[in-house]
């Protein structure tokens, strides 16, 4: 472990791009899967449309992703903003599919009060149905957290540095201490995801605390 | 006031759930809506609020026509409550009352206020506010349901199946309660059960329907009782009806007979008759007791049979009759307003009465709604 005592502010460097990379799409991706899983939910027609087009975005090669996006968006090749449009692309197609499922397992019995009450739109969406499926929501955003810390080393490949760097390096130069640095920092950054999240959707859902309570 | 008028549901598919309705609810009063599954009363309901639109006809409200009002300000208007509440799980207790202020816009302060005032009012305690729904029994969770209904203070309050889903005892209880609520609020009510003895105990006026949504009987509910339009209405109200029916016919002035009696904890007069009445030091009416058991002992709370029931001076013939036949004497004990022993009253004596009294006329012009012509009143202009 001499290589990581030596190499301690890169791997903290590494980590804080690896970090931004995977979580600013991570919020964006929700933020962009809110309307569409709203749509698939709220007229199914559209759903198998949504999700399946969603879904096939996930089956794309990351590298492949990864060098169409300066050709979509007419970016520099070494411009981060690349792979943040491509794990926003990524996160969405894991999401989208939770969210629209998470709204359509809200009891029909609440969806009727909320009807009756003369709940609509915007408001019925963000005061009832998404609290109501934060449970599920929360499940697809820790696989969406973890799978982009994972797909995000791949930018190594063209040039835009984080925690890949070590990996891809390491290997190359058969440096063990580096490669298991990348590694182990790669893992703890997706704990360290998950557990935000977990606390997070803790924090949002009291009410359902109380219920493991009585039970 | 809330008319149907020629109102027609047929769904996709072709079921007609509601066939030709014709219907008023008089403002102020319960109209009950009552009938087997697939008669159509919940969807009758619903297109009230236009949670489902009618095919054909129109439901107008003060005269005006639904259809051709907003939504969501038609909703907010109108009170819903269904039967297992549907409160919101991730809301304490008293933001599921403030729901409807707070989509009005209240301010916050004035939503507070009002929901505390109606968990109050339907009998909750105050520290229950703060619970979630999940944290309650089935019956608290009703009695919310009810609150936040109330809560925007509309005239209409829509109520489907909203005491089916909770045991016998607590529905007696939470429909007691929501009588002595309509007594102070006068609301304009529609209310669906499937359960007929709801109905009568419920409704100022009750809808009968049948199969296919068509209307069988509206009528108040003795004369329901009294006068089935037909074999469905009367198989539907089923087997005692008779006797039912007694519950809405106020006793006439029984001639009552003055009992022997004992007070608690004192020891009784040598007597030769069967059962003699205790009462507390007040007078009112505990148990009986077999005075040869007694002796000459004091009379002890253990002592006490009491499977009779008391009934009320003017109270209904049904009462009296129940007091007389549960008695094991089989002196029926009648009290006053304030619980004071009156009197005791023999079986064939009620009888006597319900052979004397009057059973609501039958109205020959229209069988179907005749017997709901005195609620209906001048309001039904053409």
């Amino acid at each position: 472990m001499t290589w990581l005592a030596d190499n301690w502010n890169t791997v903290l460097t590494l980590t804080w791009r690896s970090l931004y990379l995977a979580g600013i799409p991570l919020v964006l991706g929700f933020v962009v899967s809110i309307p569409l899983g709203w749509m698939a939910s709220r007229w199914s027609r559209t759903y198998p449309a949504i999700i399946t087009t969603t879904g096939l975005l996930y089956t794309i090669p990351s590298l492949a992703m990864f060098v169409m996006m300066p050709v979509l968006l007419g970016t520099k090749i070494l411009d981060p903003v690349n792979v943040i449009v491509a794990m926003t692309i990524y996160t969405v197609a894991l999401l989208a599919r939770t969210v629209a499922d998470g709204l359509n397992a809200v009891p029909d019995d609440i969806a009727q009060a909320a009807t009756a009450m003369g709940y609509r739109g915007a408001r019925r969406l963000f005061g009832v149905e998404l609290p109501l499926a934060a449970p599920v929501v929360a499940a697809g955003l820790r696989v969406a957290a973890v799978s982009n810390v994972s797909i995000v080393s791949v930018a190594t490949l063209i040039g835009v540095s984080q925690l890949g760097d070590l990996l891809v390096d390491g290997y190359n130069r058969v440096i063990w201490g580096e490669l298991l640095s990348g590694i182990i920092a790669c893992v703890l950054l997706a704990l360290a995801f998950d557990a935000v999240i977990v606390l997070g959707t803790r924090a949002v859902t009291p009410w359902l605390r109380v219920q493991a309570a009585r039970a | 006031m809330i008319r149907f008028d020629a109102v027609t549901k047929q769904f996709p598919g072709g079921t007609v759930a509601v066939d030709e309705l014709t219907l008023t609810a008089p403002t102020g009063k319960i109209t009950v809506l009552v009938g087997p599954s697939g008669c159509g009363k919940t969807t009758s309901l619903r297109m009230v609020n236009r949670m489902i639109e009618p095919t054909r006809g129109t439901i107008t409200l003060d005269g005006q026509d639904t259809g051709r009002m907003n939504q969501a300000d038609l909703r907010r208007g109108m009170g819903y409550v269904i039967q297992h509440a549907g409160l919101f799980p991730h809301r304490t207790v008293l933001d599921n009352i403030g729901t409807v202020p707070r989509l009005l816009g209240w301010d916050k302060k004035k939503t507070r206020d009002t929901s505390r005032e109606l968990l109050e009012r339907v009998g909750l305690a105050p520290e229950l506010g703060e619970r979630y729904p999940a944290q309650l029994s089935g019956g608290q969770q009703q009695r919310v349901g009810v609150a936040r209904a109330l809560a925007a203070d509309p005239p209409v309050m829509l109520m489907d199946e909203p005491f089916s889903a909770v045991d016998p005892v607590v529905r007696e209880q939470l429909q007691d309660e929501f009588l002595r609520l309509q007594g102070e609020l006068g609301k304009t009510i529609i209310f669906v059960t499937h359960d007929i003895d709801e109905a009568i105990k419920l409704g100022d006026q009750v809808a009968v329907l049948r199969v296919g949504g068509r209307l069988a009987q509206v009528a108040e509910p003795a004369y329901l009782l009294a006068h089935p339009a037909d074999d469905f209405v009367a198989d539907f109200v089923g087997r005692d009806r008779g006797y039912r029916a007694l519950g809405f016919q106020e006793a006439p002035r029984l001639s009552l007979h003055s009992e022997p009696t004992v007070v608690l904890g004192e020891r009784p007069e040598p007597t030769d008759a069967g059962w003699l009445l205790v009462v507390d030091d007040d007078r009112h009416p505990l148990g009986w007791v077999e005075p040869r058991r007694i002796g000459d002992r004091p009379v002890a709370e253990a002592d006490l049979h009491r499977g009779g029931t008391v009934a009320r001076e003017h109270g209904s013939l049904r009462a009296a009759l129940d007091a007389a036949l549960s008695a094991p004497s089989r002196r029926g004990v009648v009290v006053d307003g304030g619980g004071v022993l009156s009197g005791t009253v023999l079986a064939h004596e009620v009888l006597n009465a319900i052979e004397t009294t009057e059973r609501p006329q039958r109205d020959e012009s229209d069988p179907v709604h005749g017997g709901a012509a005195a609620l209906r009143g001048d309001e039904d202009t053409p």
